[in-house]
């Protein structure tokens, strides 16, 4: 391996990457409306999820409502529940965590860490977000159409998906929810397209793929995964479409429904389920690879130190990302596939559990001797880890397939997703809004209302989360909106779960104190200069604060190093930027 | 500190918890002890794992959290240290996978002798049958379902004519011996889940599947829908007993079968439905 | 879904590939500075829009997988019968290909700088490719007519559920071909510089889906069974 001899700097000629034509914005509609300013479309992304998954918080809050005082509140029958429960679980994780960690962090963080002016596709970026918000909107509608939105559980499996018994079934429920589906994933393609160029063809000079933060690789190989993956859902929703609206019979078999044949014949509801769980499994890591990425520089960053094992960590996100296309049927152990398939869903599913493993360890040992700094975006990265490990664990339960058999389908399902793709990426989520909102306003978040969001939400998660496996584990199935009449639990049960929902609502309450400091601090905060938590990439050495259309003043950034020169020995700083020339080469040998 | 605390709190709480909060898995019923046994290295393994994660990191922030002057160690990569780290992730992971599979292989080989029994889920109730004297079970089918035939079973096929209907009511089976549930749906997918057997399945309209178990036990045990079937799911309930010899020969006797519950005019002039 | 795994392999073994030429395996950390010794690892120069639309291809590859991938899966069934397929498709791909030709020559011409060769290719792949949809949507009429409808049976639905997905493709192409028309008759320099890129893509999307659509016909027309056959022999 040839290595570059230290002290060979040289002079470089600035900007080689031919400066791309910037559209310049002529009025106040351009400029903040319909922009085409990565970071504008990225704070409307962020701002539209927040408030959509704002509505997922109170359908779960009234959800909990149910489970924890069931017959107490009249109005949340059992049709209602099913549908709070269908539309929390499909905002959550598509509306909320795919668009906030790709459309909103991505177009945030890409062109600024990659040394880019804009991304490469602007025009095609703003028409992302417009269609995003269409398909938002859309789902909204579903609330107001006649029979409500859909209940179908967020899987949306056929046949029930599309029947009378189910709620907007036979209604327009479940066409508002495919239609929405397809625009959500048009509107993704044309943002996937400009993360993925931009990253490929968009980085300034002397950054390498090796020099590039964690996070962008995470949600580069995010978005890639999410291009191949989302046709999954399109395929899918358009032929369930067809099945409600046109009478075909992709998905439905001959059925009998209170009484009397209907028109179908002969589809596969397992079909269905391929479909689903080919985009589903790999839709998993779609949200936690950007969150392993972003925790990465939150972790080096307020540790003072470089991540540990860089390159293990880019290979485990490189490696996971491909194996989790091909686990995705640990989601239908009990389907009725073929039960060889088991064998080797099994076995892959386990073998994805050692790469994460590997960036677990990696992260703590970035810990290890490190000079830790607890800002909040440190706690916050904390919580991950602990709320990560503790959910990828249980997924070791439910992927090994005999031990998914009796515990699928109970609450000890709905703890280990909570735990892992909700409370977890979430967590990165807050650390992350915590690390960069001094550099998309200029001030910091009010301090003593950000720890009072982490303890709050941290233990409050945990206390939910950790005991309701419990309940899954004596066999109480999910989606059971009534467990009064149940003879297998005790009375203790149905304490734990108004327990589970009064935590929910503290839980719910501090995200409020959250939202409120997020408005608050953009005219209250402290200010925050340029570069508060003295980090190395290259969003904090803009010229600006927050950076202006560009980005970067007249020239681009020329990278000299990887991202994470933290503590290097015999340099004056405890880090050196990216764009700083000038070589500490020598001292870096392994003694 | 404070989070140094937490951290050790929330290790020592989860393990306390586990060992002492009285929400367990109910008393096993079934032979798929194996199944339990498995869960049981997993809770090792990954709580071992969890409280040595967890610990050291608590570890680590009390150690070295930030204090005047400190800087910190410069270490890019340990390669031999990460190297380790694999390959002792990597038993830990096949020590739960081998047994798993070992397991599950047991789960899906159905013994010769196992009885077949039918089970049959529409929205919102369970209905069985079972073999009549011949031990076989007559071929049925969705879209012969009608109020006088609920189970759409063939009105010309021999083998079903003596099977005997339990529709919408409660099973008995006999103990110790080892059954096979052929699970069928007339409408959408439900999941046949009685959590003391452990064994589940979904059931898919338009084909047959299955699952086979021993019962140890007897006793009532109540049937789950485990499958969101619309929104009568929650009340998708039903009753298995299982029985000893006796008294199952007793309940048998008392059944009705197909021949028995269909009157015979119509079952010669009704035709099999063509497609 | 083994064909969409074919499909992704086929992915990950190009972006194997690729990442096997980006040094994955250095240690950043030892190299400070220039990156001039390394060749090849800073952003590549292809023209953006070209990468983006090779992404963009995948992604409607992937897509056409799928669809795929549910047609054997659906086909497996007892319900399934197949269907004619109209003569009229013949025609159609004949006319799909004419497309592609003319918009290659409109691209051998554009590197020319024969600007009345490009515009004549322009037009000619424009006409035919709309021939093509006319003739796409007069077959849809007659198996109508002939009493195959969409919801009678499976193999009608896949049928008319791909040559539709395959024709909006098309349509869309159509959009992105008016505008580079556009171009090649517009005397602003800007356009003239471009327009050799923009028929480049033109020419790559229009490939693309003649390809997609060569296996769709097979597919359609029943000759990819017996490799199926062949492939679940070996499978089962």
């Amino acid at each position: 391996m040839v290595d570059v001899t230290p002290g060979s700097v040289g002079p470089i000629p600035p900007a080689e990457v031919a400066e791309m034509e910037l559209y310049h914005p002529h009025s106040w509609w351009t400029k903040y409306v319909f922009s085409q300013d990565a970071k504008v479309i990225a704070i409307q992304y962020s701002c539209t999820a927040l408030a959509i998954g704002l509505v997922a918080l109170v359908l779960s809050w009234l959800m909990r409502l149910q489970l924890g005082f069931p017959g107490t509140f009249d109005f949340i029958t059992p049709e209602a529940y099913y549908q709070f429960i269908t539309m929390h679980g499909m905002i959550m994780v598509i509306y909320l965590l795919t668009a906030l960690f790709l459309g909103g962090f991505g177009n945030y963080l890409i062109p600024l860490m990659v040394g880019a002016r804009d991304m490469v596709f602007p025009y095609v970026n703003m028409l992302s977000y417009w269609i995003y918000l269409l398909a938002v909107l859309l789902l909204v509608a579903g609330f107001f159409a006649p029979g409500g939105p859909t209940g179908a559980g967020w899987t949306l499996y056929p046949p029930q998906a599309i029947m009378a018994g189910t709620p907007g079934g036979e209604d327009w429920g479940i066409i508002v929810m495919l239609s929405s589906l397809i625009l959500f994933i048009i509107g993704f393609t044309m943002g996937g397209l400009n993360y993925v160029v931009t990253v490929l063809q968009g980085r300034t000079r002397g950054m390498t793929l090796m020099r590039m933060p964690l996070t962008v690789w995470g949600i580069f190989t995010a978005t890639v995964m999410a291009l191949l993956a989302f046709p999954a859902l399109f395929v899918a929703c358009v032929m369930m479409l067809l099945d409600r609206v046109l009478g075909t019979s992709f998905f439905m078999p001959a059925i009998v429904e209170m009484g009397e044949q209907l028109q179908h014949s002969g589809g596969s509801p397992i079909l269905f389920q391929h479909l689903f769980w080919f985009f589903g499994h790999p839709e998993v890591y779609i949200v936690a690879l950007p969150a392993f990425g972003i925790v990465s520089d939150l972790i080096s960053t307020h540790a003072r130190k470089n991540i540990f094992g860089y390159r293990m960590m880019v290979w485990a996100i490189v490696g996971i990302g491909a194996l989790s296309f091909v686990v995705w049927a640990h989601h239908m152990y009990v389907s009725g596939m073929h039960p060889y398939f088991g064998f080797f869903f099994a076995t892959t599913t386990l073998i994805i559990a050692i790469p994460t493993a590997i960036k677990v360890y990696n992260w703590v040992l970035t810990l290890w001797r490190g000079d830790i700094h607890l800002t909040i975006p440190m706690l916050f990265a904390l919580g991950f880890i602990v709320t990560f490990v503790n959910g990828g664990l249980t997924g070791l339960f439910l992927g090994n397939v005999v031990v998914d058999v009796p515990l699928s389908d109970t609450m000890f399902v709905v703890a280990h997703f909570h735990m892992v793709m909700g409370v977890a990426p979430i967590m990165v989520i807050f650390g992350a809004i915590y690390h960069w909102y001094p550099k998309v306003t200029g001030r910091m978040l009010n301090h003593a209302m950000g720890m009072f969001h982490f303890w709050v939400t941290f233990v409050g998660a945990y206390l939910i989360f950790f005991p309701m496996h419990y309940l899954g584990l004596m066999g109480v199935p999910r989606r059971y909106n009534e467990l009064s009449d149940m003879g297998l639990i005790g009375e203790s049960a149905h304490h734990l779960n108004a327990f589970i929902s009064i935590m929910a609502f503290i839980v719910g309450f501090a995200q409020l104190v959250f939202l409120f400091n997020l408005i608050w601090s953009i005219r209250h905060g402290k200010e925050a200069g340029g570069n508060p938590w003295r980090a190395t990439t290259l969003e904090w050495q803009t010229a600006h604060t927050p950076p202006t259309h560009g980005n970067f003043g007249k020239e681009l950034p020329i990278v000299y190093r990887w991202a994470y020169d933290y503590s290097v020995p015999g340099a004056k700083e405890d880090f050196i930027p990216q764009n700083e020339p000038g070589s500490f080469g020598p001292s870096r040998e392994p003694a | 500190m404070a989070v140094v605390l937490v951290l050790v709190l929330v290790v020592v709480g989860s393990v306390v918890f586990h060992l002492v909060s009285p929400w367990w898995w109910t008393p096993i019923a079934s032979n798929w002890n194996y199944i339990d046994n498995t869960i049981i290295i997993t809770f090792w393994i990954t709580g071992v794992v969890f409280a040595a994660v967890v610990l050291f990191m608590a570890y680590c922030v009390y150690r070295f959290r930030h204090k005047e002057g400190q800087k910190a160690h410069y270490e890019p990569e340990n390669k031999r240290l990460e190297w380790w780290l694999t390959v002792i992730t990597g038993f830990g992971v096949a020590a739960m996978l081998v047994p798993g599979l070992f397991v599950w292989h047991r789960f899906v080989t159905v013994p010769t002798d196992a009885t077949e029994v039918e089970v049959l889920g529409q929205q919102w109730q369970w209905s069985f049958r079972l073999p009549g004297k011949d031990g076989k079970l007559g071929l049925a089918e969705t879209s012969l379902v009608t109020s006088d035939n609920p189970l759409g079973l063939k009105t010309d096929d021999p083998n079903g004519q003596d099977d005997v209907i339990v529709q919408a009511a409660d099973l008995h089976l006999p103990i110790g011996k080892p059954v096979k549930m052929l699970l069928r749906s007339i409408d959408v997918l439900h999941d046949f889940y009685v959590p003391e057997f452990r064994a589940k399945m979904d059931m898919i309209p338009g084909s047959v599947t299955y699952f086979w178990f021993t019962p140890t036990r007897t006793g009532t045990f109540e049937v789950l829908c485990a499958e969101l079937c619309g929104q009568g799911h929650p009340f998708m309930r039903g009753v298995v007993m299982v029985d000893t010899e006796e008294d199952y020969t007793a309940w048998l006797g008392q059944q009705q079968t197909f021949a028995q519950l269909t009157p015979p005019q119509q079952t010669s002039s009704v035709e099999p439905a063509s497609h | 879904m083994s064909v969409i795994l074919v499909f992704l392999a086929v992915i990950v073994g190009i972006s194997g590939w690729w990442l096997s030429h980006q040094r994955l395996m250095s240690k950043p950390w030892l190299e400070e500075g220039s990156v001039s010794a390394f060749p090849g690892t800073e952003s590549g120069s292809m023209p953006a829009a070209k990468l983006g639309l090779g992404v963009f291809l995948a992604v409607v590859g992937a897509l056409f997988s799928l669809f795929t991938s549910a047609y054997f899966m659906r086909m497996g069934l007892s319900d399934w019968r197949p269907m004619p397929v109209p003569k009229l498709l013949w025609l159609n791909t004949g006319m799909l290909v004419l497309s592609s030709v003319a918009l290659q020559c409109a691209l051998i011409a554009a590197r020319r700088k024969d600007i009345r060769m490009v515009r004549l290719g322009l037009i000619t792949g424009g006409l035919t490719a709309f021939a093509f949809l006319i003739g796409q949507f007069q077959a849809w009429r007659d198996l109508v007519a002939d009493g195959y409808y969409l919801s009678s049976n499976p193999a009608n639905s896949f049928f008319y559920l791909i040559t539709g997905m395959h024709g909006l493709h098309i349509l869309g192409g159509l959009f992105g071909l008016g505008r580079t028309t556009a171009k090649a008759w517009s005397d602003a320099p800007n356009d003239r510089q471009r327009l050799s890129l923009s028929v480049e893509l033109c020419a790559m999307y229009w490939h693309f889906l003649l390809f997609v659509w060569l296996a769709i016909f097979v597919l359609l027309a029943g000759w990819a069974a017996n490799f199926i056959d062949i492939c679940r022999q070996l499978l089962s």
